[in-house]
């Protein structure tokens, strides 16, 4: 039994979460939805070929990596349409951070943003990021250290309740 | 809404406890969104392999999976709804998904079945999780009609293999899709119950719903 997979189901269960506040920290909450929902989808497709005892969690953060770059990149190529946002249920207001330090998260640039993500909200080393981001460990760091210190100013001073 | 209520003395406080109660209904809500969206585009996208639910019964909650084909398992409490979950995943595929929806048509069946409304069944089944001898047995039990019995050996008998009593246990005892194919209906010779999988008590329950005990 210990050769197999799991149900993907237990998957969901046990990384839905974490890979939900992921997407939310480097994202924002709007496309968060959408990028969770491309990760577990293009999870489960591959999950039939992923080596028992693998570390699933890693797995999927690479696969949420990705998709991150995906929206990011459609994003910077589409115009924003605030008119047409608030049909969708005003989602800052679900999180469990404050909806100023997600904004404040959004103006970070892209490497200090998920520097910042992986490291303080999954709680990954700067070993792994550095994986998954490219780039040294150092670096891994020095980017997280500088968008926490970018966001101590932009939302530590107003922010704090 | 910034009316003070003197009713209310406490009201400040209260808004200080009341976001996290809040915040956390909202995040099951936002699971529970997501996960009929991924369950959703699984199945347009054809990655939903197995789709299960539980419903309850009075012999206690069944553990309900479905193929593209069919229902594939039925499984009562006794054969542990995690490890008959984790045996799925080995055997047919790990893309498992709990989806009640898919199994919507037979939820309903067998509640009429248990609500003594339904006395046959005609939902697709998927038998792949039985083989050879056990899967043929298995075809030929869905004959014996509500409220009948059989024994072992004329089962046997029926299905080619007169000597062959005992493979007919171990393929009502390995029965992946109990209730629906009425293993239950099989008998001792002598006319005593004989061994079921969710055990004798369910065994007798059916029996006597069915006016056959």
């Amino acid at each position: 039994m210990s050769a197999s997979l799991p149900p993907f189901e237990d998957i969901v269960t046990a990384h839905g979460p974490t890979v939900l506040r992921l997407c939310r920290a480097v994202l924002g909450p709007m496309d968060a939805e959408d990028a969770w929902s491309e990760t577990f989808l293009a999870a489960l497709r591959a999950y039939p070929t992923l080596r028992p005892g693998s570390n699933v969690k890693a797995w999927l953060i690479t696969i949420a990596h990705r998709k991150a770059i995906d929206q990011t990149r459609a994003r910077a190529r589409r115009p924003l349409l605030v008119d047409s946002l608030p049909e969708l249920p005003a989602p800052s207001k679900n999180d469990q951070w404050d909806g100023d330090l997600w904004a404040a998260m959004q103006a970070l640039p892209f490497k200090q943003r998920v520097a910042v993500a992986y490291h303080y909200v999954a709680g990954m080393p700067y070993a792994d990021v550095a994986a998954l981001t490219g780039g040294s460990q150092d670096a891994a760091r020095r980017a997280a250290a500088d968008g926490i210190a970018t966001l101590r100013k932009t939302y530590g001073e107003e922010g704090t309740r | 809404m910034n009316i003070h209520d003197p009713r209310e003395p406490n009201r400040s406080d209260v808004f200080v406890t009341l976001p996290t109660i809040d915040e956390q209904r909202i995040e099951e809500e936002t699971t529970r969104r997501l996960h009929d969206r991924l369950v959703r585009e699984a199945q347009a996208a054809g990655l939903l392999d197995v789709a299960y639910r539980t419903i309850d019964s009075p012999v206690g909650p069944l553990l309900l999976a479905a193929t593209a084909k069919g229902l594939v398992r039925v499984a009562y409490r006794c054969e542990g709804h995690e490890q008959v979950l984790e045996r799925l995943a080995r055997d047919l595929s790990p893309r498992i998904l709990h989806a009640p929806a898919r199994l919507d048509a037979a939820a309903k069946a067998i509640d009429e079945y248990f609500a003594g409304l339904r006395q046959r069944f005609d939902l697709p089944v998927d038998l792949s999780l039985a083989r050879g001898f056990r899967r043929l047995v298995l075809t030929r039990l869905r004959a014996i009609g509500y409220g009948q019995t059989e024994s072992y050996a004329a089962i046997a008998a029926a299905a080619g293999n007169p000597k062959a009593v005992r493979a007919v246990g171990t393929a009502c005892a390995t029965n992946p899709v109990p209730v629906v194919v009425p293993c239950h209906r099989v008998v001792r010779s002598d006319g005593s119950i004989g061994q079921y999988v969710g055990g004798i008590d369910a065994k007798r329950a059916l029996l006597t719903m069915e006016g056959a005990a």
